[in-house]
């Protein structure tokens, strides 16, 4: 009996996890990278990711110079490609819980949109901090 | 009234002006490959490869880092699956419906990358007002299903 609750107690925070894992599985390979480049590291801030969401970058594409620019102010709305015109489904996951759960696509879309916006590569640190502030919105 | 049935009823009145094509002229075969349609549809329709011809889509393949202006980068592997599609239904190769009139004003070396800057796609939309073009659903001429609600399935007559 108490082997099964020594059992049971070491894998609930583990079930607990797997609702948000595709998430935390982004976060965490973020995570690794953050510190790796700087060791001073101390985790993620959904402010940060507020602020880098809000910011009049200008220093990329002129139809883009924010994340805004297509996302517009609130994330959970729908938004459209300054660009092409195509309607955009909503960047929070409260709205669209798609969103940051295959690596491959979020290293794509930060790959492709923080040029656009920053007009240069995001960081880690700011990758993370971004996705931190969408799972809370 | 909603601004999506206004800026429809202005594409409708744009298209009463010309006679009817034939039947079927307006269309072209709609892409169904799911690699294609989430690749290129990721920001923009997956156009039809008809309304260009291969060689024009090989140099757009080999040319996505600069895709516009715009990093559209993709691992080898499925620019090489997406660059086979394209190419087999490319305007020069099926030749079916629109394509037929496209491939028409293209030159023979020619490599166009525009679909928009096509003399027929020019034609068929030159009575298209500048209020259209410029309503912030539309944003740019190439949002086809911003006005064509059949774009994606290869319909441009429902305009």
């Amino acid at each position: 009996m108490k082997r099964i609750l020594a059992a049971a107690l070491v894998l609930a925070p583990v079930a607990a996890m797997a609702a948000g894992s595709a998430h935390d599985l982004v976060l965490s390979h973020y995570a690794v990278q953050a510190k790796q480049a700087d060791s001073a590291f101390a985790g993620f801030s959904a402010q940060r990711g507020e602020t880098l969401f809000r910011t009049q970058w200008a220093k990329g594409d002129a139809r883009t110079p924010s994340c805004t620019s297509c996302h517009t102010d609130n994330p959970r709305d729908p938004g459209r490609n300054a660009k092409t015109g195509r309607p955009i489904d909503p960047v929070a996951v409260s709205a669209n819980p798609k969103r940051f759960t295959d690596l491959d696509q979020v290293e794509k879309q930060f790959g492709r949109d923080c040029k656009s916006v920053l007009g240069r590569e995001c960081t880690p640190q700011e990758k993370g901090d971004y996705v931190t502030f969408m799972t809370g919105q | 009234m909603t601004m999506r049935t206004n800026l429809l009823r202005l594409c409708l009145f744009a298209a009463l002006v010309p006679a009817p094509a034939l039947a079927g002229d307006d269309w072209v075969p709609p892409v169904k490959d799911p690699l294609v349609l989430k690749e290129c549809g990721a920001c923009h329709m997956a156009f039809q490869p008809a309304f260009l011809p291969a060689r024009s889509w090989n140099r757009m393949m080999d040319e996505l880092a600069d895709h516009f202006g715009e990093d559209a980068s993709l691992p080898a592997d499925k620019v090489q699956a997406i660059r086979a599609t394209l190419t087999a239904n490319a305007g020069d190769v099926v030749g079916q419906g629109r394509a037929r009139k496209y491939m028409q004003w293209v030159a023979p070396n020619g490599t166009p990358q525009r679909i928009t800057e096509n003399p027929d796609f020019e034609r068929k939309h030159r009575k298209i007002s500048d209020r259209t073009w410029k309503d912030p659903k539309v944003v740019t001429r190439s949002n086809c299903p911003a006005c064509h609600r059949g774009a994606d399935q290869g319909y441009y007559e429902d305009d």
